[in-house]
């Protein structure tokens, strides 16, 4: 042992004050000692606290009677279900606005990026005044834009505005037809489904055998030919099981159909039209990040702009794009919290309120860091497998 | 037989030759710009469209409409809302944001106080500007006086309840006084303890390391909301009984925990692009680790993060408008609280204060992402070959 240490060489200064593993061990012990008296220190004055003021600890609540409604329930609940059941209302509510968040933010943020790449220097201008306001306005202002600048000053329920396809518009929201199957219907659902796997299978065929013998196959068509016919097919042999279900006007609110209440949609809008500014930047940039050589060799080969743009540039495009787009993707949902500034029932709106009742702040608190924690991580993880499939294979 | 040289030799350059009509000036930018090809046309035609659209009726709403001043509400409702305008008017009612533009910088600081705010605000001013312009000498004191001798003076004048100066609590503090101020102190307690957990992040010593990837990465997964939550009903728990924290400190210890570890995450890129050289270099002088940090790679690296360090800062300036959730009046808090008062209550009233807080927002984010954007061109120089 001695002698090893004398083979690597002992510091010439015999001091052990400057041997970088004892100076190493000593902070970490330090630091170690600091951090445990501090946590003591405060779970000690915790548990005075919540002793001082009658809160019982634990997550015993759970079980108890939640006695509060909430506006939008995705599943069965009263004011009778549980705090358990209410805060699970909530993580449903966050990852139905965080999804369809996504969904819309991405389809806007994808088309204003291009579009201030476009050849046509209006749209471009257009595209960039687009992207400069909204990425310099706190997403929580956008979202009182929406909910009492603009939705809360529409006409009232008997004034409401009709929109095309039956849909209606007034300060309750937005009222859509509300499609009714009937029985037979599933067999749609079932052409759908098949007819996915026959285009998976198709382009799986057409792949192999250009890779055989370079001819190639018309994948696209044939797959948007699959899965718009025999689902339409299924619907006519089954007899049309569809009926919409429109809303009708009464006299003080509209009846039946499909309503969207308006603070669903203020942060709905708010929250994609804010982070597609994001999302727009980041798809510049990584169109951007292609460079032109790869473009003139792919023209050089023959391709024309057509599959230069989808099998030379959006690939590579994609390796630079998809790690930003998955922390703004996070971002979203993160910033999906905002809700509770105008009363629609997230994660953080139901949390806050049980906290509210029962006092439990600390449980209340770790419930929403550990939910949040969990959509990160599950986010990530979805976009780390998109992202591994995209990235470089090297040879 | 004569001999006949053809052979010529021009002695002097041909004159460049305009290029053809179609090439230059406006119908070639045109043709070039809006009408390329058949998309292109459809797609000018459609922009503006849209731009015809959208644009007469902001310029009417927001100016040729507006009502700029007035006593109350009337100015800014129609003859069937029981005010003076025709039926049918809609226009801004920036004379809401002129009557309550003392509440929407201030709050509700005294106003025979309010020279304290605007004092500091001046003061402010007179230390940035220098800061921000390159040539202006002197930037290490420009800097110490900024962020430590500023703090400590606007504390005292703020706060006040010293020098003969009446207390004013914080509660009290409103509107772009509290935007300003928790971000500007934000920004000033998180760059330091994000330049500590970055350090830490990439140490040696295990626990330590480990210590601060958890902090960082438990902060960066979750809402700022939640960490306010954190702080508002947490925090007063966490302390013994007695002592008690203002709502305006918790609501600073919460922005400034969230912003350290995004703070800390743009340093880390900085200590990274910093290459082994330097450290090895450094080491090899003798150089101790605060020595080889402080003196040889932070320098560096925080260069090469200024883009970044603001840019965390904009998000912070937006960010602390989420403050209003726990009942803190921000700018955006101030203007939200006024859609409540009776004697401005109309349909634009909302509208116009909210676009008026927006353009106060974007005014500073947008400042600031340009001279970013200036900094990173003025630091880039030195890189390029």
């Amino acid at each position: 042992m001695a002698s090893q240490e004398i083979l690597r060489g002992e510091p010439s200064r015999g001091s052990f004050i400057n041997d970088p593993r004892i100076r190493s061990l000593f902070f970490q012990t330090l630091v170690v000692i600091l951090l445990f008296s501090s946590i003591w220190w405060i779970v000690h004055n915790v548990i005075e606290n919540l002793q001082r003021l009658h809160i019982a600890s634990g997550f015993g609540f759970l079980k108890s009677r939640a006695g509060f409604d909430i506006s939008d329930t995705p599943i069965a609940y009263t004011s009778d279900s549980t705090y358990f059941r209410a805060l699970v209302v909530g993580l449903l509510n966050t990852i139905i606005i965080a999804v369809a968040g996504i969904v819309l933010a991405t389809i806007v943020g994808f088309l204003i990026g291009i579009g201030r790449l476009s050849q046509n220097w209006l749209i471009r201008k257009i595209c960039t005044v687009y992207v400069e306001i909204f990425r310099n306005i706190p997403p929580l202002l956008v979202i009182f834009f929406w909910y009492s600048g603009v939705l809360a000053v529409l006409p009232p329920p008997r004034e409401s505005i009709h929109l095309p396809l039956g849909s209606f518009l007034n300060q309750r929201g937005f009222y859509l037809p509300r499609a009714v199957w009937a029985d037979g219907s599933w067999l749609i659902g079932v052409a759908l489904l098949l007819a996915i796997a026959m285009a998976w299978f198709v382009a799986h065929r057409a792949r192999q055998r250009q890779r055989a013998t370079g001819q190639q196959f018309p994948v696209f068509w044939t797959s948007v030919a699959l899965i718009i016919g025999l689902p339409v097919l299924a619907f006519l042999l089954s007899g049309m099981p569809l009926t919409f279900d429109f809303p009708k006007q009464s006299t003080f609110n509209l009846t039946g159909g499909f309503w969207i209440k308006p603070e669903f949609l203020s942060l709905l809008l708010a929250l994609s039209f804010y982070t597609a500014a994001f999302i727009a930047e980041i798809v510049r940039a990584g169109i951007r990040g292609v460079s032109k050589g790869q473009t003139e060799a792919a023209a050089a080969l023959g391709l024309r702009s057509g599959p230069i743009l989808r099998l030379v540039v959006i690939p590579q495009a994609m390796r630079i794009v998809i790690p930003p787009l998955t922390s703004q993707y996070l971002n979203l949902t993160k910033n999906s919290s905002l809700a509770i500034a105008i009363g629609y029932p997230d994660l953080t709106a139901t949390a806050g309120t049980v906290l509210n009742q029962t006092g439990q702040a600390v449980e209340g608190v770790f419930i929403m860091m550990i939910a949040y924690l969990v959509l990160s991580l599950v986010t990530s993880f979805v976009m780390n497998i998109v992202n591994a499939r995209m990235a470089l294979v090297e040879r | 037989m004569q001999e006949h040289d053809m052979s010529w030799v021009r002695t002097e350059m041909a004159l460049a030759q305009p290029a053809p009509p179609t090439e230059r000036g406006a119908y070639a930018w045109v043709r070039k710009n809006l009408i390329g090809s058949v998309g292109d046309t459809i797609l000018t035609v459609l922009g503006i469209a849209i731009v015809l659209w959208i644009l007469p009726q902001i310029i009417n709403w927001a100016f040729i409409n507006a009502v700029w001043t007035g006593p109350d509400r009337t100015v800014c409702t129609t003859a069937s809302q029981g005010g003076i305008q025709p039926d049918g008017w809609t226009g801004a009612c920036w004379a809401f944001v002129n009557a309550k533009f003392g509440q929407l910088m201030f709050g509700t600081y005294p106003i025979e106080e309010r020279w304290r705010p605007i004092l500091v605000a001046v003061l402010f001013v007179a230390l940035l500007v220098p800061m921000l312009i390159p040539r202006v000498p002197r930037k290490g004191l420009n800097a110490l006086l900024l962020f430590v001798a500023l703090p400590i003076v606007a504390f005292f004048l703020l706060v006040g309840g010293v020098f003969g100066l009446p207390h004013v609590e914080t509660p009290r503090w409103g509107g772009l006084l509290v935007t300003l101020s928790l971000s500007f102190v934000g920004i000033a307690v998180s760059l330091p303890m994000g330049i500590v957990l970055a350090l830490g992040r990439r140490s040696k010593m295990p626990i330590v390391k480990w210590l601060c990837i958890v902090f960082i990465e438990t902060v960066r997964g979750i809402p700022l909301i939640t960490v306010l939550f954190f702080a508002s009903v947490m925090l007063p728990l966490f302390l013994p009984e007695g002592v008690s924290f203002d709502k305006y400190l918790r609501a600073l210890i919460g922005v400034s925990l969230f912003a350290a570890a995004y703070m800390a995450e743009v340093i880390r890129g900085g200590l990274q692009a910093i290459p082994k050289g330097q450290y090895e270099g450094a080491d090899s002088l003798g150089l101790g680790y605060w020595q080889k940090m402080g003196l040889i790679v932070l320098p560096q690296a925080l260069k090469l993060v200024i883009p970044g360090i603001v840019n965390t800062f904009i998000g912070m300036l937006k960010d602390t408008s989420l403050v209003l959730i726990i009942s803190m009046f921000d700018l955006l808090g101030v203007v939200k609280q006024n859609f409540a008062d009776p004697n401005w209550a109309t349909p634009q009233t909302p509208k116009s204060g909210l676009i008026f807080a927006a353009f106060v927002f974007w005014l500073l984010c947008f400042g600031m992402s340009r001279y970013s954007m200036y900094t990173e061109r003025r630091l880039d120089t030195g890189y390029k070959r």
